[in-house]
């Protein structure tokens, strides 16, 4: 049912009430503009995290509601950027939760056109199966090159995997990517930092 | 009513352009086409409906030693606004702590410039904003009452009144306000009217990395940045000089509540050397009208008596 | 730096704010020129000519700073007899061969000492030679010979004043285009501000560090602060500024083929079988800090091989790979390109648009069998075989692209919990904040199931060195219905623990190489301390002092300023009360100060080594840099560096010059790839390319467009690809502001929009006029905006200390109008158009350019 309007609504009442006597203040305000507060207001849980662009490392404010970000600003506490950010920075809500990012595994089979989407733990085991594969076929326990510099020198290694990382990577997870890759001999592991 | 509003110094900005996305951040702003306009740095070239802080480049020939200068211990950024709303907010600090003193010299020790690489030339760069004026064009050409003057002296264009019917862009004397194609609608900064009301620095000062965008209660930025054009002056800025700071030396706006500090022409800006609001012209007009009407009168009276008396 | 890190650049304003001279020296005027007091335009690759210059200015006119320089380097210290100068040897240094174009650096040592293990840089280039030796080199490092006096005309600091002393203003004139009053006046403002009472600071980025000759740019400004004293002291020093959230962190913690956590060297093909008392050999210093080297790879060996790592089996240590040379990223794209590597694994990060010669690195994707990517969205390397500039001309087949390609959709760091090390080192944990949305994943999650996946094919499957799959520890306890593994648990392990009770370390000082402690990275060790995510720490800079310690925690021993040792004096007291930092509390008798001294906590000042001391003992009470052998900052590099001890101008690979100063016109011993698909143009004065190119970040993009070219906001302010050129060249070349123009190498052709400008003004150099063309790179054929990547013209080649690309200086050609119906690049293409003929013998090859056929307009997906 809608509200019945109170006479203290009326305009010119509020008008009269509050002294705006031009009308262009407060009595003209819709109750919308009345209760307007920041979205950051209703959050449910502030967390604090930093940056992911450049490496001056400034400080984030990303703001929680129902399981959704609804703002990413600068934390004010951080002596490196004291709640500031550049153009970058301020995007990073648009980074997060923008439509650009893809949400599925794909995969392209060799020689085809499009991209096939398949499910997430049928794409590990398959890049398992092939890591595997790849690293078996072209291991060398030692150097077998007459020609070589280093000819019989023992190596323990493959040079039929490589990988490249990007320097957006945490430290945990470049930790264990170079664990990983030691322990499978692979040594042409490579990182945005050579870069 | 508080009186806040920015103090935007142009010879601190760097053209980051942090502003303009700390602002479509907050008010989840879409873009605004995706030109290269061959202008400088900048691409989004003026303001519009959906771009509420624009960056301005202009490549000069001419000096300008005064970039980048002295702000007199201001912090910008998150701290701007710690005077103002001490709650919730850390207070403004000194970046130096207990025990040490400041290093500050008296001058700077640098030598004169002697031969400048690129002779005589400065790229400045400006962010403009919506200036809510004290005196409003828009505000008061809104036939609606959409516009409204907020408990903090902005002026805030509430979109579930406005009916779009475009009074207020016409009635910008610096071509802030601008309707969306998509809804209608006019948009234009709100000077974070929602932030504001939560005790948050609207988010263009926020974000600003070299405090060129200042915030704060209008009569403390007018002291700085009297202070700023003073020093500048010292520093042999001779053309530093602020504009629409007040009434005084903007009669046609009354004032702006989103003041510059400048170190040209407001023309080389892109901003109009002498805004006038248009309604501050409706008295003038109605009387120019009436006396219009009164000359028609008197002649058409004045043709009947003669008329008669042939 | 107001241009690609404009927050950090609210310090510079704060300093200048605070009476302090901001000089910018660019080839170009950027947003930092705007507002800094001195703008010095440079012409690319020049930079050691004008930082050599200004090494000149400081010895010749007595402005170093004396005391800090003869206690704290190693001024004094004579170097070998059979030592020979680029002053005598017309460029080149001793120990150089012409066949590997390689230096030994045996005539480098200094005198009396058997090779010194540096602190940083290429340790096995002794280990190769000192492979089967008994004795350890360096050993002798306390019977080194020194002249205090500075006068004998082999201590380093003669050979230095020797060395610099052709780098005279005019000479930086006419090499680096800076007028000589300009140049004076950087000279005498750096000095000025510099000494007891004042500090002054470089900051660089890139473009110091992406030349055939960048780590040298850096031993240069190295070389500067040490002579001024602005090493290890406020206000000082040498700031990198680094382009990725956690850069440093990929560094420390490496994905890089050469070393393994904490910058210990990966083991080398020359090591025997049960190799580890030999590696410890070759890369351990008897002197200094790095003399403590076996307990952290001791440590790092138990962390990763767990209960399999015995003193018996030498820790696992043979379960390691070795190199057998360099297997940096060129070199594994080129061999990729040769069909020899079959899987690439690409996590975050858009090789084709932001390496070098994308063409080239496509051609490397295309043979290989697998690649996997991991990213937000599919960047140009994950759509490679359908959207790259052949497909579309036709020349390549995506039939025919063998390749499969898995694409995995990355967490945004706001979906995952992590630490990043930002550019001071200073590592900042993010929360967090809520679950990744679908298939997204973190890559740590990536990993740690590829890893049991892994384990589980292993253990009972057989395969070439299996044992080191089985016995790597994988056990990090998982959250969720994702199971995600705890990042907490991962640091825990960084941060080192011991054996026996699992109780994490307060630092490295606490490891040992008895097995009883574990440690994945010993220079991270204490970040763990006390079982505190030290990280995560978030005091208020408002609640603490100006260092603001208890923000994060920066590796060392949340040390925030490296040697500051360096900031007292011999004596132990600071070189000025406005510059106090840490000093020698004699009450205490330790040293104290607002930093966590970088020191050994109760060594006094007037400590001095007994004879035949070692490892840390051999550390004077006046000897700020620890972690080199003899405790001295290095003016002159007796090893860890592969061409040469002294930063020497050399020009880049392609220049418009030939080298002004020596008769060796680039870095002897740079990497080059001679490859069809790589071709070069010639050294200096290609008639057919004419002009200098140089590449750079904008404000508005980030790197190779991952990160911003999807993203409204960002591509609105700048949509395009675009060329940033002068009004003279714009008028010599017919171009016109608004309008496109093509830009050709020898590599490929791109097209962009015309940017003319005041800001970039040609160069006058030996009465010549010099063009530069700027080129920003972030742009390519994916994205909401477009436009062709700059990288695409850009050969490779590379120094030879770290590997990294000259991208900062090389030559092009450039004229008006879109590109042409053959667009040209190196890797494809059917029909060889004729190049233009050469006026004089090439100096170098020069493989044929090619054509191809038009480009037709790129719809996207979608």
């Amino acid at each position: 049912m809608p509200k019945l309007p109170v006479l203290s609504e009326w305009p010119v009442a509020r008008q009269l009430v509050s002294g705006d006597t031009s009308g262009l203040g407060a009595s003209a305000m819709s109750e919308r503009t009345r209760e307007l507060v920041p979205r950051t207001a209703s959050a449910d849980r502030v967390v604090r995290s930093i940056c992911p662009y450049c490496a001056v490392g400034c400080g984030q404010l990303v703001y929680v509601k129902d399981e959704r970000i609804v703002d990413i600003e600068g934390d004010p506490d951080s002596p490196m950027s004291q709640g500031c950010l550049c153009p970058k920075g301020a995007a990073t809500f648009q980074l997060v939760t923008g439509s650009h990012r893809e949400q599925h595994v794909l995969y392209r089979r060799p020689g085809g056109r499009e991209w096939e989407r398949i499910p997430l733990a049928r794409a590990m085991d398959m890049v398992a199966e092939r890591v595997k594969r790849s690293r078996d076929e072209t291991f060398e326990e030692r150097i077998e090159d007459p020609g070589a510099k280093h000819h019989g020198a023992r190596v323990r290694r493959t040079l039929g995997v490589a990988h490249l990382g990007g320097a957006t990577l945490d430290n945990e997870e470049n930790y264990l990517l170079k664990k990983l890759y030691t322990a499978l001999g692979v040594v042409q592991v490579e990182n945005q930092a050579r870069i | 009513m508080q009186r806040m509003g920015f103090f935007t110094d142009t010879t601190l900005c760097i053209g980051c352009k942090a502003c303009e996305v700390a602002c479509k951040q907050w008010n989840q702003l879409p873009d605004d086409g995706f030109h290269f306009t061959g202008m400088s740095y900048d691409n989004t070239g003026m303001l519009g409906a959906s771009t509420w802080r624009h960056v301005a480049f202009v490549e000069r020939a001419a000096e300008l030693p005064g970039q980048g200068s002295p702000r007199d211990g201001v912090e910008g950024g998150a701290r701007a606004f710690g005077e103002l709303f001490p709650a919730g907010q850390p207070g403004p600090t000194s970046l130096l702590g207990h025990d040490i003193q400041p290093t500050h010299l008296e001058t700077p020790v640098a030598l004169g410039p002697t031969e400048r690489a690129l002779g005589k030339f400065s790229w400045l760069m400006l962010s403009d904003v919506c200036k809510h004026c004290e005196r409003a064009g828009c505000l008061e050409a809104c036939p609606t009452g959409a516009i409204v003057r907020t408990e903090f002296g902005s002026v805030y264009v509430q979109p579930d009144v406005c009916n779009g019917c475009g009074y207020c862009v016409s009635a910008c004397p610096f071509g802030v306000v601008d309707r969306r194609e998509e809804d209608g609608r006019a948009w234009k900064c709100t000077l974070c009217y929602d932030r504001l009301k939560g005790g948050m620095v609207p988010a263009c000062a926020k974000a600003c990395p070299t405090a060129s965008i200042q915030f704060g209660e209008l009569e403390d930025l007018r002291a700085r940045a009297r202070r700023c054009v003073e020093q500048l002056h010292a520093r042999g800025v001779a053309e530093a000089h602020l504009y629409g700071e007040d009434a005084a030396s903007q009669p046609g706006t009354e004032g702006l509540h989103a003041f510059f500090l400048l170190c040209d022409r407001p023309e080389v800006y892109n901003l109009p050397p002498d805004p006038v609001v248009p309604t501050a012209k409706v008295v003038r007009s109605w009387r120019s009208m009436a006396a219009g009407v009164l000359s028609l009168a008197a002649l058409a009276m004045g043709a009947v008596f003669s008329a008669r008396r042939a | 730096m107001a241009e690609c890190h404009p927050v950090a650049f609210r310090w510079v304003m704060e300093a200048k704010n605070r009476g302090a001279t901001i000089i910018h020296v660019d080839p170009r005027f950027t947003r930092t020129s705007a507002v800094a007091d001195l703008h010095v335009p440079i012409r690319p690759g020049s930079d050691i000519a004008f930082l050599g210059g200004l090494v000149r200015h400081v010895i010749e006119n007595e402005r170093w700073f004396k005391e800090y320089v003869l206690h704290y380097t190693n001024a004094s210290t004579l170097v070998g007899e059979r030592f020979r100068d680029t002053e005598d040897l017309e460029g080149l240094f001793s120990g150089f061969d012409s066949k590997s174009n390689s230096y030994d650096p045996e005539t480098w040592s200094y005198d009396g000492v058997d090779g010194v293990v540096p602190a940083a840089g290429h340790k096995e280039v002794y280990a190769e030679k000192g492979a089967g030796k008994e004795s350890l080199h360096g050993a002798n490092i306390l019977e080194r010979k020194t002249d205090p006096t500075l006068q004998d005309p082999r201590c380093v600091f003669q050979i230095l004043k020797r060395h610099f002393s052709r780098y005279t203003p005019e000479v930086v004139a006419e090499t680096c285009g800076i007028p000589e009053p300009l140049f004076l006046e950087v000279a005498e403002t750096l000095c000025r501000n510099s000494g007891r009472e004042r500090t002054g600071a470089f900051c660089y980025a890139v473009g110091w560090t992406q030349h055939s000759v960048g780590v040298q740019y850096i031993r240069t400004a190295s070389i500067l602060q040490l002579l001024l004293g602005n090493i290890g002291r406020p206000g000082g020093g040498i700031m990198a500024l680094r382009g990725h959230a956690s850069i440093q962190g990929s560094t420390d913690i490496p994905t890089l083929f050469d070393l393994l956590p904490g910058y210990l060297p990966m083991p080398h093909s020359l090591l025997p079988d049960r190799g580890l008392e030999q590696y410890v050999k070759n890369n351990r210093s008897p002197s200094g800090w790095w003399s403590e080297m076996p307990k952290y790879v001791v440590s790092l060996l138990k962390a990763w091989f767990g209960d399999a790592a015995t003193r018996e089996n030498d820790w696992g240590f043979d379960l390691l790979p070795r190199l057998s040379g360099n297997h940096s990223h060129m070199t594994t794209v080129s061999e990729m390109a040769d069909g020899k590597v079959k899987g690439y694994l690409v996590v975050g990060e858009n090789p084709t648009v932001g390496s070098m010669h994308g063409s080239l690195h496509r051609k490397g994707l295309r043979k290989l069998d697998w690649l996997v990517v991991r990213d937000f969205a599919l960047t140009e390397t994950a759509e490679f075989w359908r959207t790259a500039p052949e497909i579309a001309r036709g020349e390549v087949r995506t039939e025919d692209i063998q390749t499969e390609v898995f694409f995995f959709p990355a967490a945004a760091h706001t979906e995952k919990d992590g630490s990043f090390t930002n550019t001071q080192r200073c590592l900042q944990w993010h929360h967090r904040a809520i679950e990744p949305p679908g298939d997204c994943r973190s890559d740590l999650w990536f990993v740690y199931h590829l890893g049991k996946r892994l384990k589980r094919l292993y253990a009972d499957a057989p395969g070439p060195n299996a044992e080191a799959i089985r016995a790597l520890t994988w056990d990090y306890p998982t959250k969720g219905k994702d199971e995600d593994p705890d990042a907490e648990a991962v640091l825990r392990e960084v941060n080192g623990f011991t054996i026996r009770d699992g109780r994490p370390v307060a630092g490295f000082k606490e490891l040992t190489d008895d097995g009883a402690t574990a440690c994945g990275c010993w220079i991270y060790s204490g970040c763990y301390k006390d079982g505190v995510n030290q990280p995560a720490r978030r005091r208020p800079q408002s609640e603490q002092h100006w260092v603001a310690p208890e923000w994060g925690w920066s590796w060392p021993a949340n040390r925030r300023i490296l040697y500051n040792r360096a900031s007292a004096d011999p004596e132990g007291r600071p070189w000025s009360e406005r510059k106090r930092y840490v000093w020698w509390d004699a009450e205490k008798g330790a040293w104290s100060g607002y930093d966590v001294p970088d020191f050994i906590p109760d060594r006094p000042p007037s400590y001095r080594p007994p004879p035949g001391a070692e490892g840390l003992a051999t550390l004077s009470g006046d000897d700020p840099f620890i972690m080199q052998a003899d405790g001295k900052g290095w003016l002159f590099a007796p090893s860890g560096l592969l061409d040469g001890p002294l930063p020497t101008h050399y020009e880049p690979e392609e220049s418009v010059l030939e080298n002004p100063l020596y008769p060796q016109q680039c870095n002897p011993a740079r990497m080059e790839w001679h490859r069809a698909d790589n071709p070069y143009h010639r050294a200096f004065g290609d008639p057919r390319f004419p002009y200098v190119v140089t590449t750079y970040r904008l404000t508005e993009h980030h790197t190779a467009g991952g990160m911003s070219r999807w993203l409204s906001w960002l591509s609105e302010l700048q949509p395009e690809m675009f060329c940033e050129i002068s009004r003279e060249l714009a008028a010599e070349k017919g171009l016109a502001n608004g309008r496109w123009a093509t830009i050709t190498t020898a590599r490929g052709e791109i097209e962009c929009r015309v940017l003319v400008t005041e800001r970039m003004k040609p160069l006058r150099v030996k009465g010549r006029t010099l063009h530069t063309i700027g080129l920003p790179y972030h742009w390519s054929y994916v994205g909401r905006v477009r436009g062709d990547p700059a990288n695409e013209l850009i050969p490779f080649v590379a120094d030879p200390n770290v590997s990294i690309q000259e991208s900062k200086a090389l030559t092009a050609n450039i004229r008006a109008g879109r590109h042409s119906l053959g667009r040209r690049s190196a890797t494809d293409g059917l029909e060889l158009r004729q190049p233009e003929p050469p006026r004089a013998p090439p100096p170098r090859d020069l493989p044929g350019i090619r054509t191809a056929h038009r480009h037709p307009p790129t719809e996207p997906r979608k």
